[in-house]
């Protein structure tokens, strides 16, 4: 079930990207962590112990919502808007 | 060629802005965001359409006034969006812009505006899905018309505890509970400090009156203790003012106690710092025209003391104002004279603040060690007591030992909380524990940046 709900804005120009290797779909002016939290619970595995994370601050200051592009550029999901036909991989994180 | 750099397009970054460009200079205006505004008056997207009274409640002109600032000094400023300045060491500036282009930039004169953060107080489950700071939960809805959840709850303390649920109420999510960890009694003592603010002391009152209206519940006094949850937060656990315990079930809370400076480029720049009891921190020096203690950089704005946007516009034009004086060009005086008292009736409302907002003291002493404080290091309140009892009270010893503040957000997240259990856990005072240094780069750099000459 998703995070994030969206409460207006909802005309927006639909923009398909993939998520995982799965087609997905947000809206133009989201950024990857509004496109992906609408559909899903998380961003990342955390380094330590794999448990998930969704970002925190939404201001570039947390540095807990990297997720990964197709060209393997690592990017702050809350602060990089989502282009047509961006890839984003989330990762898994690490177990101890 | 050297310039006049400002860092930060907020309200202090535009205001600085502005007064060096009516003065004949043409100064660069650095900004992380893609659209000036900071955070306060972040912008939406382009292609968005919610009214500036939808996003900006009664500061709608304040914030158009800003933006139309901005878009005046067109042509007549280098103003560098998506641009992150990630080191400072006199006359440099080391700025990577849209994460990629990497360029050093000379300064002959610098105005950091810098702005502030949330000041988290962790409490157990704080790194679940759906739990965010007070200020995330602002932006999700400001900048992205999205709520964090459908069963909300805010907690902590400060101003934009009531705003946040004011502003959810009427984009319709209405907040399930909100938690004020100050007592009402404190907020009565306050309001004599308050009054020096009339308007915006009656904002707040009209923010509570509303929430009171329209049957969302607002506890004084009550703390959260804990979000719980499997892959996300599924309740919440708080202690009312009588000492009982609750639980409710939600899946989404924002919590934040007030702000915290942005202060790491001061102090790679080598400024003296001072500790301010109020703001509970080390801070950048200014005198009371702005000036750092190191020739040529000048201080504007919440990212040398917790003021707030309006004391930020007015330090942001005096700032600028003392930077074209010590260049030997012609200011009013007289306007240098009323922005400072401005200033000091605005510092009487920070006191009122503060008072009416008082710092939960007993945090530090109550947190189990099993509450993660560091999520990106995942360094526990517990780790940080037993580097303490090891003999540790310095927090750059502490951040040495078990790694508290040493991940990839610098601190800026634990590094209030750490300071906090070190000192309880220590017996020294909060200012007798050290400073947590900032270290180059004060943010991720990517691998495989391209340097721009």
């Amino acid at each position: 079930m998703a995070l994030l709900r969206r409460l207006a804005e909802t005309h927006r120009a639909r923009v398909p990207f993939t998520l995982d290797g799965q087609p997905a779909e947000g809206l133009a002016g989201d950024t990857l962590l509004t496109a992906i939290l609408t559909q899903a619970e998380h961003l990342r595995g955390a380094d330590f112990n794999a448990e998930p994370r969704a970002g925190f601050c939404l201001m570039g200051a947390c540095q807990d919502c990297w997720v990964q592009l197709g060209d393997g550029r690592r990017v702050r999901a809350c602060s990089t808007f989502l282009e047509p036909g961006t890839c984003v991989q989330r990762e898994a994180g690490r177990r101890p | 060629m050297s310039e006049v750099v400002i860092v930060g397009a907020g309200p202090a970054g535009i205001r600085a802005a502005k007064t060096l460009c009516a003065h004949g200079l043409r100064p660069t205006l650095l900004d992380e965001a893609t659209r000036g505004g900071g955070q306060v008056y972040r912008q939406q997207p382009p292609g968005f359409s919610r009214s500036a009274a939808q996003l900006y409640g009664f500061e709608q002109r304040k914030a158009q006034a800003l933006h139309g600032a901005l878009a005046q000094l067109s042509g007549q400023l280098d103003y560098r969006p998506e641009t992150l300045v990630w080191n400072a060491e006199a006359p440099w500036l080391d700025t990577l812009h849209q994460g990629r282009e990497a360029q050093r930039l000379a300064f002959s004169e610098v105005v950091i505006a810098t702005g502030a953060t949330d000041r988290i107080l962790p409490v157990p489950g704080w790194t679940l899905p759906g739990v965010y700071s007070l200020g995330a939960a602002q932006i999700a809805l400001k900048f992205q018309a999205c709520a964090i959840g459908g069963r909300l709850v805010l907690a902590g303390s400060g101003p934009l505890l009531y705003l946040l649920a004011w502003q959810y109420a009427k984009a319709g999510a209405r907040p399930l509970l909100v938690l004020d960890s100050a007592p009402f009694s404190a907020q009565a003592r306050a309001t004599p400090s308050l009054l020096a603010q009339p308007s915006t002391f009656a904002k707040g009152l009209y923010y509570r009156a509303w929430l009171g209206l329209h049957g969302v519940p607002v506890h004084t006094g009550a703390h959260l203790l804990s979000a719980e949850g499997e892959q996300r937060v599924q309740a919440v656990n708080w202690e009312d003012a009588n000492g009982q315990v609750h639980r409710l079930e939600c899946d989404a809370l924002a919590f934040g106690h007030t702000l915290r400076s942005e202060t790491q480029l001061a102090d790679l720049l080598g400024c003296a710092f001072h500790w301010s009891a109020a703001n509970r921190a080390w801070l950048p020096t200014r005198d009371d025209g702005g000036r750092a203690s190191v020739p040529g950089v000048y201080l504007a704005g919440d990212g040398a003391g917790i003021l707030g946007a309006d004391a930020a516009e007015v330090a942001g034009e005096l700032a600028a104002l003392t930077l074209l004086g010590d260049r030997g060009l012609h200011v009013d005086p007289a306007r240098r004279i009323e922005l400072q008292q401005r200033l000091a009736s605005l510092e009487c409302f920070r006191r009122g603040l503060e008072r009416a907002f008082p710092f939960p003291e007993q945090w530090a002493a109550n947190a189990a060690d099993e509450v993660v404080v560091c999520r990106c290091e995942q360094v526990s309140a517990g780790e940080i007591r037993t580097a303490v009892r090891q003999g540790h009270w310095d927090i750059n010893r502490v951040k040495a030992t078990c790694r508290v503040g040493m991940g990839r957000c610098q601190g800026r997240l634990c590094g209030a909380a750490a300071a906090e259990l070190i000192a309880c856990e220590s017996g020294r005072a909060l200012d007798q524990i050290g400073r947590l240094r900032a270290q180059a780069p004060i943010k991720p750099l990517p691998f495989g940046v391209e340097l721009k000459p």
